[in-house]
């Protein structure tokens, strides 16, 4: 009976989709207010069913109910309770469904927050994520129906692949979804605002918050994944440019420069159509993703299953959006008039710059990321691109950027002085070249690029937080004022501050972990040790264990420094009985922010065991930056200019100028 | 001790493959060569996994793959010689940074032209508007005060 019911809401929320697809339109052609409101209530509705659904289906999965498909091909009975939870989406049917649940609760947010929105652009808004939500509603029907019934339940499930058997899968695909999701947002707004031919500063200002809050999800879920990997694959990287990450990474840096593009016209009313633009392509992006994904055309762990007709009904998704949508643009941005001059050099110019670079290197994620599969489908010719060229092309594009992103928040709008700019920055270059200086004292010539990398990271975390020590007049003031100026600056300028010295923090991590980490491959008896970056591990033996669904075989390590204990490391595998196949779990032992990586090879005859082992320095910056990132956004959503229906703050009285926060 | 050997030796068969990359076994004595052949390894893509390279690939293709480059260096070979006996063998596809051709001209050219036309075609923009931002005037005390206002 559940499982029905779940189907039915869905049947209902598609329903409900399609009366607020196409009423609010023509009540936004009319001038109907009727018509145009009706799509408060029908988002709110929809998002109620979908919800009736994902419930319906993790209560299939919670109570191991092996008559439904879905969760005889993905759970067991024995398996712990929070995977049961968190097989609901680690498979095909099941995370479409989480995706259509994310949609419809960005559709109702709009709806329930957005209540200063004009009518209109509200309408027309909540009209185009009725589209996207029906066209998704009608793929898991038609193609995915995570309900689907057997005749004869099975007594026992298949279990979940046991790579998905991890707290990550909790973690991360739900905040991925999050942010791709998110950009719709952005996307309905843009598309809104071509389909009324109006945009202008306010819209950029109802569309950043939304825009930001996507951004900060894909962040965080970008950056689990990537930690999730480095410890679930056993071999210690932490960014491979598999397609399917690049999937993730091409709508973060569109998302990225429509944050900044988007800042522009709100604050100067300029670069309107190419923010429109940008909105399209993040959320275009996010569509290819997930049908670089979904369709089968890239195998990968994220593949849960592979078939034709799916992969033709994403791809007509992805014409009808991306095509639609751009052709929207093409016919309708030539009529928008463009406002807010300004000179090359200037915070709009910086800004500008950053786009033309993150916009360079989205594409170039694009190409080597589709150029194999045209390729083969034009030519027949079979070529890889792999890290090597994404190294060589991508991280030159972030070096030039990297180091004028200290300038943007310090120059004026409209006409800035980089030479003025650059003497406030003074200090962050003097700091940039000590590192430099520092690292090359410290790792000799061991690396001769390695150390001006760590220069640029120190530069711009110094240099982002030039302004925030100016502004808050730290060091040349009482604390006391100190403290009363930081409480008042916006918090949108600590948002920026935070984001940009979490960029640097993260280069920081990726030039200290890829540079000077130390990697031993080695055969070890009982009894012997192991030395590398000053550590030595000794290998105790063996143990055998059993787990709720699997077995596991352990081997129990020492860690020393300097003749000192400082911890055990097990690093096992896992043999999952029910799909039989296995895991290998890396053991990891924290130092400050570096990491001992340990993972287990074969257990050879002679009873010594193959392990690998890494000393990755400094390696925890790589994801301890993305938060700050996350935070920064977090910050910046919290500003009360960009909370939804915030009332304005009491007038303070003109008799106190020094609480007068700068102009913004 | 020797159950827990047998114990061991027993869940190592049943494991489908084994999960490191570069085994023990596999590394050359000449520590400098060794340094190349990782190097090289990571340039080399496994040609039955999903664009992963030799050097972190667990497939026994990577495994043999990986030995074949140590064999060509020990025998003298460049990393260049290494490079192309490997692309003579199983064609360009081995390459995880495919080379300089007429096929893949769009996949390197792409990204740089982007980024030039994007500069020149900023350029030319500033250069139109400079025009036009120096002819406007400046505020006047009045118009100063409605602004503050609507700023408010």
């Amino acid at each position: 009976m559940i499982p029905e019911l779940g189907h039915y809401a869905l049947v209902l929320a598609l329903a409900l989709g399609i009366v607020q697809a196409v009423a609010p339109l023509i009540g936004a052609l009319q001038r109907d207010t009727a018509l145009m409101r009706l799509a408060t209530s029908t988002a709110i509705m929809q998002f109620v069913f979908v919800a009736l659904s994902f419930a319906a289906l993790t209560a299939c999965y919670v109570t191991s109910d092996f008559s439904v498909v879905n969760v005889i091909e993905n759970s067991h009975s024995m398996m712990p309770l929070i995977y049961k939870f968190t097989s609901v989406w680690g498979n095909h049917e099941g995370s479409m469904l989480l995706w259509v649940l994310i949609l419809a609760m960005f559709g109702a947010s709009v709806a329930a927050f957005g209540g200063n929105l004009p009518t209109t652009l509200k309408a027309n808004v909540l009209a185009v994520q009725s589209w996207i939500a029906c066209t998704f509603y009608l793929f898991i029907l038609l193609t995915s129906n995570p309900f689907l019934r057997v005749a004869q339940p099975p007594f026992e499930g298949r279990d979940l692949n046991p790579i998905l058997q991890d707290i990550g899968l909790a973690v991360h695909p739900p905040l991925l979804y999050l942010g791709y999701v998110g950009f719709s947002i952005s996307f309905s707004f843009a598309i809104a605002a071509l389909i009324e031919g109006r945009i202008d500063a306010a819209w950029a200002r109802w569309v950043r918050p939304w825009t930001l809050a996507a951004w900060m999800f894909l962040t965080v879920g970008i950056a689990m994944g990537s930690y999730w990997a480095y410890y679930e694959l056993g071999w210690g990287g932490f960014w491979f440019w598999d397609p399917v990450e690049n999937a993730s990474l091409m709508p973060w840096i569109a998302g990225t420069a429509l944050l900044h593009s988007a800042v522009v016209m709100e604050k100067r009313n300029a670069l309107k159509v190419w923010t429109l633009l940008l909105a399209i392509l993040a959320f275009s992006l996010s569509l290819i993703g997930t049908f670089l994904v979904r369709s089968g055309v890239l195998t990968s762990v994220h593949t849960f299953a592979s078939d034709p007709s799916r992969g033709v009904f994403i791809l007509m998704i992805l014409i009808f959006f991306i095509g639609g949508g751009l052709a929207l643009f093409a016919w309708r941005a030539p009529l928008l008039k463009q406002g807010g001059l300004f000179a090359p050099v200037s915070r709009e110019g910086a800004l500008v710059f950053n786009n033309l670079f993150l916009t360079t290197a989205c594409l170039t994620v694009f190409v080597g990321t589709l150029y194999p599969l045209a390729l083969e489908a034009v030519t027949g010719e079979k070529i890889s691109v792999g890290a090597p060229f994404f190294n060589l092309t991508f991280g030159p594009l972030f070096i030039p950027l990297m180091f004028v992103m200290p300038f943007g928040p310090l120059l004026a709008w409209k006409r800035g002085d980089v030479l003025g700019v650059a003497q406030r920055l003074m200090a962050a270059f003097a700091i940039g070249l000590i590192a430099i200086a520092a690292s090359f004292a410290a790792m000799g010539m061991s690396s001769v690029l390695a150390p001006f990398g760590i220069g640029l990271a120190f530069y711009v975390m110094a240099g982002s937080l030039v302004d925030l020590v100016e502004r808050t007049g730290l060091f040349r003031m009482p604390m006391a004022t100190v403290r009363a100026r930081a409480a008042g600056l916006p918090r949108s300028v600590w948002g920026t501050a935070l984001a940009h010295f979490g960029m640097a923090v993260t280069l920081l991590g990726i030039v200290c972990a890829t540079t000077w980490g130390e990697e031993r491959i080695v055969a070890l008896k009982q009894g012997q040790s192991v030395t590398l970056s000053g550590y030595d591990l000794r290998f105790d033996g063996m143990v055998q264990r059993t787990g709720p669904n699997f077995r596991e075989l352990a081997a129990t390590f020492t860690a020393g420094s300097g003749g000192v204990a400082i911890g055990a490391m097990e690093p096992s595998k896992r043999s999952f009985v029910a799909r039989n196949s296995s895991t290998s779990e890396a053991a990891l032992l924290t130092r400050g922010f570096s990491q001992l990586y340990l993972s287990l090879g074969d257990v050879n005859e002679d009873g010594s065991v193959a392990i690998r082992v890494y000393f990755k320095p400094l390696v925890l910056l790589i994801w301890l930056g993305s938060l700050v990132m996350a935070l920064g956004g977090a910050l910046s959503l919290s500003d009360r200019r960009l909370r939804v229906g915030a009332p304005k703050p009491a007038k303070k009285s003109a008799a106190k100028p020094s609480t007068l926060q700068p102009a913004e | 001790m020797r159950i827990i050997a047998l114990i061991c030796l027993f869940v190592a068969l049943l494991l489908p493959q084994p999960v490191l990359a570069v085994t023990p076994d596999e590394i050359l004595k000449d520590p400098v060569l060794e340094q190349r052949a990782r190097v090289l390894s990571q340039e080399l893509r496994c040609m039955v996994c999903q664009n992963q390279s030799i050097d972190d690939s667990d497939a026994p293709l990577a495994k043999d793959l990986r030995m074949l480059v140590r064999e060509r260096l020990v025998k003298g070979d460049s990393d260049r010689q290494v490079l192309d006996y490997l692309v003579s063998r199983y064609g360009a596809f081995v390459l995880l940074k495919p080379p300089l051709e007429i096929s893949t001209l769009l996949l390197w050219g792409l990204p740089p032209l982007a980024l030039l036309s994007g500069i020149v075609m900023l350029l030319a923009m500033a250069r139109r508007r400079k025009a036009v931002v120096l002819d406007t005037p400046a505020l006047s005390t009045d118009e100063q005060r409605r602004l503050r206002k609507l700023a408010e």
